[in-house]
């Protein structure tokens, strides 16, 4: 009995509760196998970087139109995209990298952001913005992270096999079949339709999370690109699931709670995955050969 | 692989000048490799020849001059890279690391089903490889993996076939075997360009090649380019970029 009250009975009796699970799965759905390219392409950082570029156009929105879903995630990724672009066009025609052009974009961006939310709003709803309220998400937000999850792995569906070419051996896809640059930037409008989606529910600072940790830890588990995409998608969901009843019955903030999970996670799968982890490398049991 | 049922055109270079990375890297290169030729660019380091290989695979855009590729397409030309530019680490199966081979032929969408996986595992075979199909091709060694790119190679079925350093940093076993199957190639009427280190190798195997120093020192049969006096030249141009990384 008490067990069904500390696991199930939240998201019986409460519909912020279910919706904020539904939430998670479509976010997990869509961040998921995203992730898992990221981890593959060393993109992670540019991850994080992408994830801050958001802010200000979502901050502008926030200025003309008031607290509306559609208008911040609209503006969210207009400015995440404007940011991507900006930094490849600059990496493309000058010496300097992608990553590090990639960082001076999103600093601005950053800086822009933070500007714009503190000189009109007030700090509830910079932090509103920076952290999200998973617990606060109605139908249309629901809908909205739904339709993105559903887009993502539509589009992953049909541009797998050059994407995991790129990954694996850029040289080859250009030497065939000319540009990769095409899908390179399919993927990175995927990454920051995704961290739209999540930053409604958990803000542009952590709504990498659930796109980078379950995906990292995966590469512990598993050796193929669909097994990785598969359990990162059933760990960033158990993340959710774990992280809103830790956050329900400790009263506890959802977003950090949920991260969190998805951390012991990546930090458990590197202590105790099935590769290459510490576990392995150091207590080894009988060697066999695949 | 079989026989080449089409002519295999010239690819003809006039006064081709690349650099990279802002250096240049190869000067007012004029010359042509016939049809079906099997030619090694040997030269220093830093001599430019990766990058000339690079620019007649199309990866790289030359700053003067032209390569005339003669009616050839991206899907006539196969591009094996030097091991170090790709991940070893990626999680891909042997079988699927072959197949990739098969990409310009079928596209995002089509099955990979009966003939085209005899095909593949038809081509591991021809690299001795049989039975590594579900291993991790991050589990094999440099020479286990050089085979699996040549596997590769075999299924583009390319009439122009590029080889970045092919030997480099393999097995002396899997060199000579791997050499095996490029005088294959070379005897079923495909053009062949290898970057090569090994001289002696060359000397060997190669009825052509082209010393380069950035500019190039000497264009035609091995025994003519390959002479005491040509490799001092080179030797000697390239002492002379005492900056050269």
């Amino acid at each position: 009995m008490m067990l069904y009250a500390a696991l199930i009975e939240p998201f019986v009796e409460y519909g912020f509760m279910r919706r904020a699970l539904v939430a998670c799965l479509a976010l997990a759905l869509g961040a998921g196998p995203v992730g898992t390219f990221l981890v593959l392409r060393r993109m992670s950082l540019m991850g994080d970087a992408m994830g801050h570029a958001i802010l200000p156009g979502a901050a502008i929105a926030f200025l003309v139109a008031g607290l509306s879903l559609w208008a911040m995630s609209l503006g969210g990724f207009i400015a995440g995209l404007t940011v991507v672009l900006l930094a490849g066009i600059v990496s493309r025609v000058t010496a300097l990298r992608e990553d590090a052009s990639l960082a001076g974009f999103y600093l601005i961006s950053l800086a822009l952001g933070v500007l714009i939310v503190s000189m009109r709003g007030s700090s509830v709803d910079l932090l509103h913005v920076l952290f999200g309220t998973i617990l606060s998400v109605d139908d249309a937000a629901l809908l909205l992270v739904a339709a993105i999850a559903s887009l993502t792995l539509v589009t992953l569906a049909v541009i797998y096999r050059p994407l995991v070419i790129e990954c694996f051996d850029p040289a080859f896809l250009r030497a065939t079949t000319g540009g990769g640059t095409l899908w390179h930037f399919i993927f990175l409008t995927l990454v920051v339709l995704n961290l739209v989606a999540g930053f409604q529910a958990l803000g542009t600072l952590m709504a990498l999370g659930l796109m980078m940790l379950p995906a990292a830890a995966a590469r512990f588990w598993a050796g193929a690109v669909w097994s990785l995409a598969a359990l990162s998608i059933a760990m960033a969901f158990a993340s959710g699931l774990i992280g809103l009843l830790i956050s329900y019955n400790f009263s506890l903030p959802s977003g950090p709670s949920i991260i969190l999970t998805a951390g012991g996670f990546y930090l458990g799968s590197i202590l105790l995955g099935t590769r290459d982890s510490l576990r392995t490398r150091y207590f080894p049991r009988a060697h066999f050969h695949e | 692989m079989n026989a080449l049922s089409l002519p295999v055109p010239a690819i003809e270079l006039e006064d081709l000048t690349v650099a990279y990375d802002r250096e240049p890297a190869v000067h007012h290169l004029t010359g042509s490799f016939a049809p079906g030729s099997l030619t090694a660019i040997v030269g220093p380091n830093g001599a430019g020849k990766s990058t000339l290989l690079k620019t007649i695979a199309g990866l790289i855009a030359p700053d003067e001059g032209t390569v005339r590729m003669n009616g050839l397409t991206r899907r006539g030309v196969a591009y094996l890279p030097q091991l170090a530019e790709i991940d070893r680490s990626f999680p891909i199966d042997v079988i699927d690391a072959v197949s990739l081979g098969l990409w310009a032929e079928i596209g995002l969408f089509a099955t990979i089903t009966g003939g085209l996986t005899a095909r593949a595992e038809a081509a591991l075979g021809a690299v001795g490889l049989k039975g590594f199909e579900n291993r991790q091709v991050g589990s094999l060694s440099a020479g286990q993996f050089q085979r699996v790119l040549f596997a590769r190679l075999m299924l583009q079925d390319a009439s122009v076939i590029l080889l970045d350093e092919p030997f480099a940093a393999i097995d002396e076993r899997t060199a000579a075997e791997l050499m095996d199957l490029v005088d294959r190639w070379h005897g079923e009427g495909r053009t062949v360009i290898a970057v090569l280190h090994d001289i002696e190798r060359v000397r060997a195997a190669f009825p052509d090649v082209l010393l380069l120093a950035r500019e190039p020192v000497a264009w035609g049969p091995a025994g003519d380019v390959l002479t005491p006096e040509n490799l001092r030249r080179a030797r000697y141009i390239s002492d002379g970029w005492s900056d050269a990384a």
